[in-house]
């Protein structure tokens, strides 16, 4: 299993990256020099993709659609019968499920390599409210039979996932939010597509999460340390195919397992994680953070993130809180 | 097959339509309306315009087809079938238990490029084909079969919108114009037409055939595209069910399987169909 920077002193505060979606355009751009059959499609989406860059070195390998999110996925799919490299790019929100049909028939079912790339992802738009969060993009494509969805926590996840997806000849989903997201990885980290990263170890709590939510998780196992307290930080990158045994062992191996996702908690990591444990016939004391039945609250990403405890403190909480609910049993 | 005379594609037109009744009747489901109104299409597609073979399959210089309709798919097979690119009596299967032929389109049979039938997808995925040929200095063209009723999708529209604005004259879409659906009248069900000035106005070249008469299909199809610069439209005035007479023009034959008295009667009229054309060809 890929380690992240398990040793690093658990209380040192982490470094700030960039925006996950700047890595993933110099990431094409520098695919694109060696490759002049990779193509960018978006749909009136090269701004908010951070994709104004490429376009202006690689003005003939960017294909524009308008806003057509249907039209964009059923053209990248013709492009990539022809041989093509394509990463499809537009806001989550509209892609994944705007375009459900063409991605489920002209992608995965006809099985060609389309990479989709849905921007902006989980609550990134923040108080533009419901219509532009993306918080079903998993549930949706999870049932989607034939194709890789990789949601990466940091610029690191970011890079390798985008250069693995380039090499697939499988479709694939990636899910990048908006925010510069903070160095989980040591320099030189290794990382496999459907392979789980272990980014703190511990056995008291273990939180499971992907994308953005990552962090969060990763800076309340730093509170939970110094309280005594062992947090297992799991970066789930690779939401489909899931790496059911790192589930499994957390499990075993953890007094209690947290899911954490910038998503709804119907269909997401947490649905699929508590499927895994109970086909497994593992029980622990198991709690599911994310987005619940309701449209969200008006804010920022970060406030919606805090009021639904999607932070360093509100994981802390829940993991005390659910320790403490265990020994009581 | 190329210097088939237009008497021996009408025969052949006549034999495919007997051979697509044959495998409906056997699976006892099918598209048989449908089927029966692009049948000729297919057949002149296939046989006089369209550079692909099962030999040439995987040349990335084949022309392409993208068949948007894909609930006739009857049709595909048994076109396909006669081309050589499986044999026929695979059509034995459709439909059964863990069979590759599908009630749609699918790439496990050999011929097929694309997974279709959830309308208003070819226009889009042959955009995208004809604009790799484009980029890639291939002269190949891109032909994709659409139905009336399908075109109150909304994303034919966003790929006619892009094809015009790509200059993607390497593409061409024939309408089977049948004017039925489902439920009845496609004028009275969500009217499309007028379909030329529509096509038109987003920057098609539009222009209409005869889609039952060989010749005039021959001539349409071998001399697009017509505007360098532009995608084009052929309006393939159909009727659903064509070549027996009972099925002509209604409705419930959209999917209707014929009963075993029908299956006689219908096999009876184009056997009837196909020995008058020898003796005019006699």
């Amino acid at each position: 299993m890929p380690q992240g920077n398990v040793n690093m002193e658990i209380t040192d505060k982490l470094t700030t990256g960039r925006p996950n979606l700047e890595v993933y355009s110099e990431t094409l751009s520098a695919m694109a020099a060696e490759n002049s059959d990779l193509l960018v499609v978006t749909s009136d989406s090269r701004g908010s993709g951070k994709l104004v860059p490429f376009a202006q070195k690689y003005p003939e390998q960017i294909v524009e659609t308008g806003i057509a999110e249907q039209n964009l996925v059923g053209i990248s799919a013709g492009l990539a019968s022809c041989g093509k490299t394509v990463f499809a790019t537009s806001p989550a929100c509209f892609l994944a499920t705007r375009s459900l049909e063409q991605i489920k028939n002209d992608v995965a079912y006809s099985d060609y390599p389309v990479n989709l790339v849905g921007i902006s992802a989980g609550v990134s738009y923040g108080a533009l409210g419901s219509t532009h969060h993306s918080i079903h993009d998993i549930a949706a494509l999870r049932a989607v039979n034939n194709i890789i969805i990789v949601a990466p926590a940091d610029n690191h996840e970011t890079l390798m996932a985008v250069r693995a997806a380039a090499a697939s000849n499988k479709p694939f989903y990636l899910r990048f939010g908006k925010k510069p997201m903070p160095d989980l990885y040591d320099e030189g980290a290794g990382f496999d597509i459907g392979k789980a990263t272990v980014l703190t170890d511990g056995d008291d709590i273990a939180f499971i999460a992907f994308g953005e939510a990552v962090a969060p998780a990763y800076e309340a196992a730093q509170l939970l340390y110094r309280e005594g307290v062992g947090a297992r930080v799991i970066s789930m990158h690779t939401l489909k195919p899931l790496d059911n045994e790192a589930v499994i062992r957390a499990a075993l191996e953890c007094k209690a397992v947290i899911t954490v996702e910038e998503h709804s908690i119907f269909g997401g990591l947490g649905e699929a994680s508590a499927a895994v444990l109970m086909e497994e016939g593992v029980a622990v004391p198991f709690r599911r953070v994310g987005i619940p039945d309701e449209y969200t609250v008006t804010g920022s990403q970060s406030d919606i993130f805090r009021h639904y405890g999607i932070t360093a403190g509100g994981l802390y909480e829940s993991a005390l809180r659910i320790l403490k609910s265990q020994l009581k049993d | 097959m190329a210097s088939c005379s237009d008497k021996e594609l009408e025969i052949k037109s006549a034999v495919l339509r007997l051979a697509l009744l044959k495998y409906i009747k056997n699976a006892n489901a099918g598209h048989t309306g449908g089927d029966l109104s692009c049948i000729d299409i297919l057949n002149v597609l296939y046989n006089d315009v369209l550079n692909v073979s099962p030999e040439n399959f995987n040349d990335p210089g084949r022309d392409r087809y993208i068949q948007s309709k894909g609930h006739a798919v009857e049709a595909l097979y048994v076109v396909l079938a006669s081309k050589g690119f499986f044999p026929e009596s695979d059509l034995e299967t459709i439909g059964r238990y863990r069979s590759h032929y599908v009630g749609h389109p699918t790439r496990h049979v050999n011929g097929i490029e694309f997974n279709t039938g959830a309308l208003g997808h070819g226009l889009s995925i042959s955009a995208g084909i004809a604009l790799a040929g484009k980029m890639d200095n291939m002269n190949y063209r891109v032909f994709t079969l659409l139905g009336d009723g399908e075109l109150a999708e909304g994303s034919n529209w966003e790929a006619a919108m892009f094809a015009s604005h790509k200059r993607l004259d390497n593409l061409v879409a024939i309408l089977d114009h049948n004017t039925l659906q489902i439920t009845g009248r496609t004028a009275e069900v969500c009217n499309p037409c007028p379909i030329d000035e529509k096509f038109r106005a987003f920057g098609w070249v539009v222009t209409h055939v005869d889609g039952h008469d060989i010749k005039d299909l021959r001539s349409v199809l071998r001399s697009v595209p017509f505007v360098t610069g532009k995608p084009t439209l052929i309006i393939a005035d159909t009727i659903k069910g064509k070549g027996v007479s009972f099925m002509e023009n209604v409705v419930k034959w959209h999917h209707g399987v014929p009963d075993d008295g029908q299956y006689k009667a219908a096999v009876r009229e184009l056997e009837l169909r196909i020995k008058e054309l020898d003796d005019k060809t006699a």
